[in-house]
């Protein structure tokens, strides 16, 4: 019954999509404010009933239902309830249910907090952001229906991947898909704009909030992955450059160029032609990402299905979403004046420079990421590119960009006097040259480009550091008056700081453990010790045990350096019950200044265990990094400024309203 | 600075960007790419020792043997028609085993052997790598499709 409920809803929600994507758009020609409104009714109507049939298929696992296909392949009833509710989104039909949802929440959260947008504008964002559901509301119930049902439930279901039943994991989804259908409100809101023909700084206003809504999620989901990769998978890497890593790589690179592009139209109402291209590129990654993880054309554990059909409908999507939006973009563009003039060296100059450079960066990437996807339509064979190529092509682009990252902010709008605006990073070049011979003493002269490396991430955050400093005064005014100046900054001032901050600190883990990382296999039996990198590992010994819906082996180790006790590892090698899929839980000893890493392996004959020890200089400082610019994005969307139309700009209304009041009493 | 000159410098450095970014992908495109062989590939075409490349197939049934302690593995790796002995050292992934489709990284020495030094054995237990299937339907070795992909 629930199921046929949740049928009947997304048939509604389709329904109510397509209307919305109809209506609006004509009232919007003609003027009609009522059928303009319909969009805002339209769009919660469809929220309401996508959310309904999500429901059910999320009771529909909690129960274990295994009437439905869906539950049956991918559910247990022995799973414990978190990986349950995970598991609604850890197969291909549920993750396009929740994609669904999120994009209805969006269209209905522009709808509620767009109050003050332009009436026509609104009409025509709600319903582009609706074409977008009817696009993926008819490819779920034509090709991936979550709701079919089998003729012969079976007993049990065929539980989840083991690999997916992690905390980690179970959030990663969600979070990512907020990101990239976060961008849909940005391209629609560039369509919006083309077919109006008008981009202005409040356009760029309106935009930002959301872009830098999801930007900041699609940080974290990234590195929510990336962590979880990290100390699932057992390998002790945290990214590697796979096809599937990088589709949602590629939107996060753009979502910066969007992010920082958007400023420039807000605040100089210039490059508005480019940050619609942006717009629309930026969500157009993201599209082919869902999609080319989805329909299996790259294949990983992210690829649940191959199904031609399935394939067929996403290429004709992804053909209409891009192809009609470059036209529309192609044709309209011209029409959109041009803005404010700007020397090269200026606050405008960096930021376009800073969009290019992200832009050739993604270029690498895609490059990288689909051209064995071209050499096989060609003909050319099977190919792979690995690593090696990304450190040859990205690396070499982003270095510039990491090395301006702290300039740009101290240029001023319009022409800005370059030698000027390094004077007033010395003290930052000079802290920066210290912290190279550092970083060169502490490493006895390690590899010569990692420590350059180390430089660059210092130089950002000292030059970002310096140019906080510079703004509070500090030092140079006392310091009650730094204070007093540092509580006014506004909250976007204090998300630059904070994002570029993190992303220093970021880069410093990641070359880090990229440089000095140290691993060692070895043999070991009860008792015997292995020394890696100066720490010592003693292997006490394996126990069993037995988990909700597991059967697990369990290592000891001692980790002590210099006979100083350490502290105590015990990874393990779990067998999952139901799919009979063994899986890797490494044990890990997080700090400051690295991470000790453990992985036990297989028995071998004479009683000893394979053992394998990793020691990962810095690594957490990655995912620092990341949380520092997650916070930053949050941070910026406190700012009240750039909450148009938000509640804070209700309040500031009435504040109005009362003060005219007050004026008129006096 | 006028529009069209704007325009310009916009131009030139974005044409730069693009100039360098595709010699750097060209040349780096040129060194990483790894071609995919299967083992009749292997034997019928010409390759060079030391050239790195990825091997793949099925484990064959009772050629996997431990060498020096554990730590060292030799298999072979086949396609039906073809067979190759590949040696690792390392941990093997833990789906790793006899009868399931690899994909391995490495070289062939001047034995004709291919030491991997990377095994890679899919996250999920239907996987099948896409390369493996198209070598074992090459070799006419593919049972068909729905025992593999359970949709």
């Amino acid at each position: 019954m629930i199921a046929e409920l949740g049928q009947f809803a997304i048939i509604m929600a389709l329904l109510a999509a397509i209307a919305q994507s109809i209506l609006p758009l004509i009232g919007a020609e003609r003027l009609d404010s009522r059928l303009m409104a319909f969009g805002s009714q339209a769009s919660l109507i469809q929220l309401l009933f996508v959310f309904l049939a999500f429901g059910c298929l999320t009771q529909a696992y909690i129960v274990s239902d295994f009437t439905l296909v869906n539950v049956a392949e991918n559910s247990h009833s022995t799973k414990p309830l978190l990986y349950k509710i995970s598991g609604v989104w850890g197969n291909h039909e549920g993750s396009m249910l929740l994609w669904i949802l999120i994009l209805a929440v969006f269209g209905a959260a522009v709808a509620a907090f767009g109050r003050n947008l332009p009436v026509t504008l609104k009409a025509r964002v709600l319903a582009v952001q609706a074409m977008i559901g009817v696009g993926f509301l008819t490819f779920l119930i034509f090709t991936s229906n979550p709701f079919a049902r089998l003729l012969l439930p079976p007993e049990n279901g065929r539980d989840l991947n083991p690999l997916l039943q992690d905390p980690g994991l179970a959030f990663h989804p969600p979070m990512l898909y907020v990101g990239y259908v976060g961008f849909s409100v940005a391209f629609s809101f560039a369509i919006a704009a083309l077919i109006e023909g008008k981009v202005d700084a409040a356009w760029a206003r309106w935009v930002r909030p959301w872009t830098l809504t999801a930007w900041t999620f699609l940080t974290g989901g990234i590195a929510l992955g990336s962590w979880w990769a990290y100390y699932e998978l057992g390998w002790g890497g945290w990214w590697f450059w796979d096809p599937v890593e990088n589709v949602s790589f590629m939107p996060w690179l753009m979502g910066t160029a969007l992010l920082h592009s958007a400023i420039v139209v807000e605040k100089r109402n210039s490059l508005k032609v480019w940050t619609i291209l942006l717009a629309i590129l930026t969500f157009s990654l993201s599209l082919i990402g869902t999609f080319i993880v989805r329909s299996g054309l790259l294949t990983s554990v992210h690829s649940f299905a191959v199904n031609p059909e399935r394939g067929i409908f996403i290429l004709f999507l992804l053909a209409i979403a891009i192809g009609g939006s470059l036209t529309l973009f192609a044709f309209r563009a011209p029409s959109l004046k041009a803005g404010g003039i700007f020397s090269p060296i200026s606050r405008e100059g960096g930021l376009l420079l800073n969009n290019l450079l992200l832009s050739t960066a993604c270029a690498t990437v895609f490059l990288g990421t689909l051209y064995p996807l071209f050499m096989e339509a060609l003909g050319g064979g099977r190919v792979s590119i690995g690593p090696p190529f990304y450190n040859n092509t990205f690396v070499p682009v982003m270095v510039p960009l990491l090395l301006l990252v702290c300039v740009g902010p101290l240029l001023p709008w319009k022409r800005a006097d370059l030698i000027g605006v390094l004077g007033r990073l010395k003290y930052a070049g000079l802290a920066t040259i210290l912290a190279i011979l550092l970083a060169w003493y502490v490493t006895e002269g390690g590899p010569l480009l990692a420590i350059l490396g180390l430089g660059i991430a210092a130089w950002m955050l000292l030059g970002t550091l310096s140019e906080w400093a510079d703004k509070i005064k500090l030092f140079r005014a006392p310091l009650s008056t730094s204070w007093q100046r540092m509580i006014k900054l506004p909250g976007s001032t204090w998300g630059m700081t904070l994002a570029h901050s993190g992303l220093a600190i970021a880069v410093a883990g990641m070359i880090s453990t990229s440089a000095w990382k140290v691993e060692d296999v070895a043999v070991l039996k009860p008792g015997e010790t292995i020394s890696v990198a100066g720490t010592d590992y003693r292997f006490d010994g394996v126990r069993e045990l037995v988990g909700p819906n597991y059967q697990a082996v369990e290592g000891t180790f001692t980790v002590s350096q210099n006979g100083e006790f350490m502290a105590v590892l015990k990874p393990e090698k779990r067998l999952y019950n139901v799919q009979k899929m063994p899986t890797t839980e490494a044990a890990i000893y997080s700090t400051f200044v690295g991470d000790y890493y453990a992985v036990i392996g297989d028995q071998v004959e004479d009683g000893g265990w394979t053992v394998r020890i990793y020691r990962e200089p810095m690594v957490t400082w990655i995912w620092f990094g990341c949380t520092l610019m997650v916070l930053a994005g949050l941070l910026s969307l406190a700012d009240r400024r750039l909450r148009v139309g938000a509640p804070a700009g209700k309040r500031k209304q009435e504040k109005r309203e009362q003060k005219s009041q007050r004026n008129a009493a006096a | 600075m006028t529009r069209k000159s704007r325009r310009m410098y916009v131009l030139v450095v974005a044409i730069a960007l693009l100039a360098s970014a595709t010699a750097l992908v060209l040349t780096a495109l040129d060194d990483n790419i790894t071609y995919f062989y299967s083992p009749s590939d292997l034997k019928t075409k010409q390759v060079t020792v030391g050239r790195a490349l990825r091997l793949g197939g099925l484990v064959e049934d009772g050629t996997f043997e431990k060498l020096d302690g554990g730590l060292k593995v030799k298999f072979s790796i086949t396609d039906g028609a073809e067979t190759v002995a590949v040696t690792y050292e390392g941990i093997l992934p833990d789906l790793f085993r006899e009868g399931q489709g690899v994909i391995t990284e490495g070289s062939l020495n001047e034995k004709g052997e291919f030491v991997a030094h990377e095994v890679l054995a899919k996250h999920d237990e239907n996987y099948m790598p896409a390369e493996v299937i198209e070598a074992l339907k090459a070799s006419g070795e593919w049972r068909g499709d729905e025992e593999q992909i359970t949709e």
